[in-house]
Order: C-alpha cells, then structure tokens, then sequence
C-alpha cells in the first residue's frame, strides 16, 4: 500500500542547552498507510502534541524528515502544507473566527484548497453547500448561517470546527483531544460525528486522546508514546484485542510509574 | 485659483454672512469630516479588521498630502496627483507590516520606527516644511470650475449653503464608493482571510492562509487610504505641511471609538458607516468645542485626546455593568431550572 505519510528519524529538542532542556521527540519513525485510523496515547509531556505540529508544520523538526503524499515537506511552512491537512484542536475555540458568522468560517475553511481569489466568498451557490454540510452535524446551525460564531456554545463550535477541518477532505486529519475540553454529552457527539466524517471521506486520521478504552475502540492503529518516543504499536487484529489493562502492563514497562491523568483515562 | 471658483465664493460668502453663521461650521465640518473619514476607514481596517494599532498613520498621511502637493507644484493633473499620493502611502504600510511580520518587530514599535522615518522622507519630499497650494490647480479647484452652473443651481434652490456644493457632494460620492469598495473586498475569499487573521490567527494559518502576506496587504491598503486623505486635505487646505499629520491616529480611533458608540458594529457594513459617521461626528464635537472661548485652537489634541479616552472608558464600563446583569440573569435561570428538574 502506498505510504500517505512518512516520519524519519523524527528530533525536536526544546530550550537546548539550558537546566529546562527538554527532547520532546527522540528519533521518531512513523509511516501511515493511506486511509489509517491511528489513535495515540501517552502521560503529559510524551510528545503527542509535539508530534502532530511537527507534521502540521507549526514546528520544524531539528532532524529528520516528514514525507506527506510523497512530497517532501519537512521545512514547508504551516500555512503551505495546511491545504493538505485538517486540524482539529483541544480547545473549542481554536479552530474557528469569532465575530465572522458560520457561512462566513466555512467560506474561509473552504478557501484552503485552492489560492484565494477576490471573489464572494458566501456565493449563494456556495451557501446552498454550506447548509448541506451543515445539516450533517444535526444540530440546527444550518438555520443560523448568519450567526457570529463567538455566539456558538463550546460544542457547536467543536462540531463546526470538525466539520470545517474534514468537508473539504484533507490528505490527512490531525485531531489533538478535540474532546477533552467538552462534557461528557457533548463528547459523545463529537465523537460520533468524528467517526462518520472519517468514514464518509475516508479521511487518513491521526487522533491523540486520553481516554484509553476511546484508544482500543477507535481506528485500525494504536500508538502508545512516553519521553518523545513510540513505545508500543498495535495494528488491526493486535489492535482489537487490546485491553486497558494491557494497555497499562506495557506502559508500566518503561515507566515504573503510571501517571494519574493516564489512570482517570 | 479660478477666477470663476473666487465668484462663486464671493456669492456664497455674502449669503452666509446674512444667513446662519452656524452653517458654516456645520459645513465645514461636513466636508472635511467626509475626507477625513477616508482616513478613519483606512485606520478601522488595521484597528479592528487586523487588530494592530498602526501608527504609520501619522507618517502616511503627511506622504500622501507631500507626494501630493509636490507633483502638482511640478505640474501634472491633480489626478495623477493623488493616484501617486495613494501609491506611496499603500508602500509606506508595506514596510510596516514587513518590520512587523519579516523582522518580528511589535506592532506598535513597527509603526512608531515607519512613523518616525516618514518624518524624514517626507521632508526630502517636499523639500522644505511646506508647500503652499493656493495658486494651483487642485481637484477641487477643478471640479468647481467643471460644476460651476450645477453649483448655482443648487445654492439657488437651497436657504443656507456651503462655500461649494461640488466639494460637499464629490467628497460624499467619493466616500460611499470606497465604503462599498472596502465592504465588498472585506466580503471576498482574501478579505475573509484578511478578517480572520484580526480574530484567530491559529486558525488562518491552519486554513493555509499566509497570514505575513495578508497583514501586510492589510497595511498596505489602509495606509493607502490614509495617504489618499492626506492628499485630499493638502488639495482642500492648500498646503502640505510635515506637521499636519501629528496625533492623526488618535484622530482615526476617535473616529472609529465614536462612530461605533452610536452607530454600533454588528456588521461589516454598519461598521464602516459607523466609522464615516464617527469621523464627521468627530469634525462636528471639535468645531462645537472651539465655539466655547475658553479654549483655543492649540487645545485640539488635549479635546481630542480627553474624546478618546471617554470614548474607551465609557463603553467599557457599561459593557460591564450589562456583562454583569446578563450573567445574573443566567444564573437565576440555571437556578429555576436546577428546582424543576428536582420537583421531577
């Protein structure tokens, strides 16, 4: 199958040389098959988040490469490579403009494919569009187009910023505990609409979380990561055997210590 | 001057002098509240659309009224004049934004250095500290001359008038159409990267907007509309002076701060009338402030300044005090809810 995504020998290291040194990737291989559904896991500070920006480019590795779609886009700035990928953050705030209205955010999310021109950006053709994918997220916004969406609740914006990062169907979807920040309700529903924008453009997803059984239950890969290193893969069938209590035995091994956040998981 | 603008002048003069004084004050205030309010749009597009506090302006505005004055000293139409002028202030905030985006500077240190460095250029420009306009053909000397008969025309029909119905009207024109040019561009693909890049720049840049590129055409196009003011000032004043430009940044937010208090901002297009209203609002409170003999012009910028600071302290407080009564009516309702839901 051919590789949508490479990592070679992955080193990012943060205040080098001063008492907070801290390597936040050490020599972190990763390849992801088209149409992969990987899910990480790892205490505070393992380097998942650090991870996701080296490929989404905020952060330039110090060494090695990140291939994407057989391109080589290791020094590629952020703003060039986000027309391949789709981000999903942990805040629900992040990924959405607050005073432009929701036909107005998802002009801008639909602006990422291609060069933007000086054309409407809400055509009426466009909005049509817009009301469609909306209607997909079940929650009514597609009868407030006009709305600013700093009016939005947490959730809403969450669901309006997944389907802003998946509608225009990204090479690959980096989502970085896009649930954490919501009450359990509204988790489960962006959960849920997760899932069926994954499988509707069958999205080649890379997705951290700190919920373990969400780990074992979520995707055909699992990846497990402590002190900027991958320290236990499991794929397909592997995968769907996995239990947490595994789960915990494995990261015990290298840990000693199992930090409480990963416990309450 | 034209001999046919002096007549018309003479006319108007003489017919105010019998009529209300008042009005040419309120005239007065009309026109160059209506250029100045060119200016106040180009500083609500860095203030509020960008979120950067663009001191170029005061730089800006004195390239655009010295590129100005110079070209037409030097003989050429007060058209090209003023294109050139727009030009020039367009390349002045090209250099702020890269100062800013390419040498990482801070947005307000970015402006104070391009302001400070204007000051100079725009002495080389003109040559010396000012440039005397009064004998030379200008835009409004032209267009008088062109409208002459459509001048009279109107004086004729209306009981109090101004110097010149042709600056009034021109200027009006001319500021609705950079109102809705500015609308409609805000309203484009680039204008809607422009305005997220002012609200959440995580997200432009994960959109793949190239947010460094967006800021400095931002500023480049804001300090082209100040320049364009600039220009328009020098033309209606009939000079250029290297001091003309001092505290006109605080001039644009007491623009922008008041247009917004009464007009308010829900929408683009409100927003920008608002600034337009502001800036005449503006032009209007100043003019009302020097009728009282307490002050003298030199007080100008302390009433200016006093303006703004009202103006952003104010808003503030009320916005407050509604925050406030909002969240308790929240709570009560969270509260009513919490007690039905146990009686269930």
């Amino acid at each position: 199958m051919k590789k949508l995504l490479e990592l070679n020998g992955i080193y990012k290291v943060f205040n080098e040389g001063s008492v907070d040194e801290k390597i936040a990737l050490n020599q972190v291989d990763l390849s992801v098959n088209n149409g992969d559904f990987i899910t990480v896991i790892g205490s505070n500070g393992a380097g998942k988040s650090t991870l996701l920006n080296i490929i989404a480019g905020k952060l330039i590795p110090d060494d090695g490469e990140v291939w994407i779609d057989g391109k080589n886009m290791t020094t590629m700035p952020e703003y060039k490579r986000a027309r391949f990928i789709g981000r999903v953050f942990q805040n629900p705030l992040a990924g959405t403009a607050p005073t432009l209205t929701i036909e107005e955010n998802l002009a801008i999310a639909y602006g990422r494919v291609h060069p933007r021109k000086l054309i409407k950006g809400v055509s009426n053709k466009r909005r049509e569009m817009f009301k469609e994918q909306l209607s997909m997220l079940g929650l009514g916004l597609e009868n407030r187009l006009g709305a600013k969406v700093g009016l939005l609740s947490g959730g809403e914006r969450q669901a309006l910023s997944l389907l802003m990062a998946t509608f225009t169907k990204p090479k690959v979807l980096l989502l970085d505990e896009h649930t954490a920040a919501l009450d359990p309700a509204r988790a489960e529903v962006i959960l849920r609409l997760t899932k069926q924008f994954i499988e509707e453009y069958q999205l080649t997803t890379i997705m951290i979380t700190h919920n373990m059984q969400q780990a074992i239950d979520l995707g055909n890969r699992l990846i497990m990561m402590n002190r900027g290193s991958i320290i236990f893969q499991a794929k397909e069938k592997e995968k769907s055997e996995l239990t947490i209590p595994q789960l915990m035995e494995e990261f015990a091994k290298i840990n000693g210590t199992v930090s409480d956040r990963t416990l309450l998981g | 001057m034209g001999p046919t603008l002096e007549k018309v002048n003479v006319g108007a003069r003489s017919f105010l002098w019998k009529g209300v004084v008042m009005s040419i004050a309120i005239f007065g205030s009309l026109e160059s509240g209506l250029i100045y309010a060119i200016m106040a749009l180009g500083v609500y597009l860095t203030f509020r659309i960008l979120d950067f506090p663009d001191l170029t302006v005061d730089g800006s505005f004195v390239t655009g009224a010295a590129v100005c004055a110079i070209l037409i000293v030097n003989g050429f139409h007060p058209i090209i004049a003023t294109v050139v002028a727009m030009l020039a202030g367009f390349v002045a905030g090209l250099f702020t934004g890269l100062l800013h985006t390419k040498g990482n500077i801070n947005p307000l240190l970015s402006g104070i250095l391009m302001m400070i460095a204007l000051y100079s250029i725009n002495l080389r420009i003109m040559g010396r500290s000012n440039v005397p306009l009064l004998s030379e053909e200008t835009l409004f000397t032209k267009l008088s001359t062109q409208f002459a008969s459509f001048d009279q025309t109107l004086k004729s029909m209306f009981s109090f008038s101004p110097r010149t119905w042709t600056v009034i009207l021109s200027m009006l024109l001319l500021v609705i159409v950079l109102k809705w040019l500015l609308d409609s561009f805000l309203k484009t693909e680039v204008g809607l990267a422009l305005r997220a890049v002012g609200d959440n720049v995580e997200m432009i840049q994960s959109f793949s907007a190239n947010t460094d590129g967006l800021k400095m055409i931002g500023l480049g196009l804001s300090n082209a509309l100040v320049a364009l003011s600039g220009a328009l000032i020098a033309q209606y004043n009939g000079f250029s002076d290297i001091g003309m430009g001092i505290g006109m940044i605080i001039i644009g937010l007491a623009s922008v701060i008041i247009g917004e208090a009464v007009v308010g901002n829900k929408t683009i297009i409100r927003a920008t009338l608002a600034v337009i209203i502001g800036a005449i609002l503006y032009r209007l409170i100043v003019a009302f402030a020097l009728r009282f003999n307490f002050f003298e012009t030199g007080d100008l910028k302390l009433i200016t300044a006093c303006i703004v600071i009202l103006s952003l302290i104010v808003p503030r407080f009320l916005d407050r005090k509604r925050e406030r009564k909002k969240k308790l009516e929240r709570r009560k309702e969270v509260l009513a809810k919490k007690r039905g839901e146990e009686i269930a």
